[in-house]
């Protein structure tokens, strides 16, 4: 007799459970002004579709603390060899809070010899900027560094 | 009236591998902007940036609004033989220009 209310609870929390994961089901209708962690979130699924997003192997070299952020230099570095067989396919780099989670995806292949790209790129904000690379085992790796943005980009008028 | 800088050592040594720099003047004016009456400024941006060698592909950009003005990039590609690099930005409004940069390997 002791088993059945236990049991019973268990059931209850088990749909319980069920219901919440059914509940959270995101519902976007409204585009906010700047990205959210979940837009960053749903960019990078995009690219990974799904798969695991490890981190490590890459290098992600942007400097902390941004007096500018209409040119942020950065450069991405995979450790990773570029022979024909295994090879770095892709790199994405990503942000958090500008308008768009998208900052550029640079295609690579082993006629490259060195998985690494520089550009210049804006912040609008103090953020999170994630690099992501893609093998071509079909792996995923990923680095982020916290940005500090004093005069953030995108955000004054034209005269 | 684009214009494009390119940097591509005039030599090398077969295997070497050698970096690329590249950057083309460009307004990349976001599309998030506002004038002072209200309007958005429309967006027109370099949307990609291909770079061919002897014909094959060795690296493509794809870009959003969040790449800074006068778009740099810098790549690396393993010399292999004499050739001919050629880079291509496309882009909003029909931005359309052309680079090239001839290597020759020992």
């Amino acid at each position: 007799m002791q088993q059945s209310p236990n049991s019973s609870r268990r059931q209850f929390l088990g749909l319980a459970g069920g219901a919440a994961v059914l509940g959270v089901v995101p519902i976007v209708t409204v585009r906010p002004a700047e990205a959210t962690p979940a837009m960053l979130a749903a960019a990078i699924r995009n690219v990974a579709g799904g798969a695991a997003v490890k981190t490590g192997k890459v290098k992600l070299d942007i400097p902390p603390l941004v007096e500018n952020g209409n040119t942020v230099p950065l450069t991405v570095s995979v450790a990773h060899p570029m022979a024909p067989e295994d090879h770095v396919v892709s790199i994405h780099l990503f942000n958090e809070k500008n308008p768009q989670p998208n900052i550029g995806n640079f295609h690579l292949g082993p006629h490259n010899g060195r998985a690494q790209v520089s550009t210049r790129i804006r912040l609008a904000d103090s953020q999170k900027v994630v690099a992501i690379a893609k093998l071509s085992d079909g792996s995923f790796w990923s680095a982020s560094v916290d940005v500090v943005v004093t005069l953030a980009a995108c955000t004054e008028e034209v005269i | 009236m684009a214009s494009a800088l390119i940097n591509v050592p005039a030599k090398a040594k077969r295997g070497d591998i050698i970096e690329i720099k590249t950057l083309m003047s460009h307004i990349m004016e976001t599309g998030y902007r506002h004038t002072a009456s209200g309007e958005v400024v429309p967006r027109d941006i370099i949307t990609s940036f291909t770079c061919r060698f002897n014909g094959n592909e060795i690296f493509r950009a794809d870009l959003f609004p969040a790449v800074a003005a006068n778009p740099f990039f810098s790549f690396f590609t393993t010399a292999t033989e004499s050739g001919k690099f050629e880079f291509e930005w496309i882009g909003d409004k029909g931005f359309s220009e052309t680079a090239s940069a001839s290597i020759s390997v020992e």
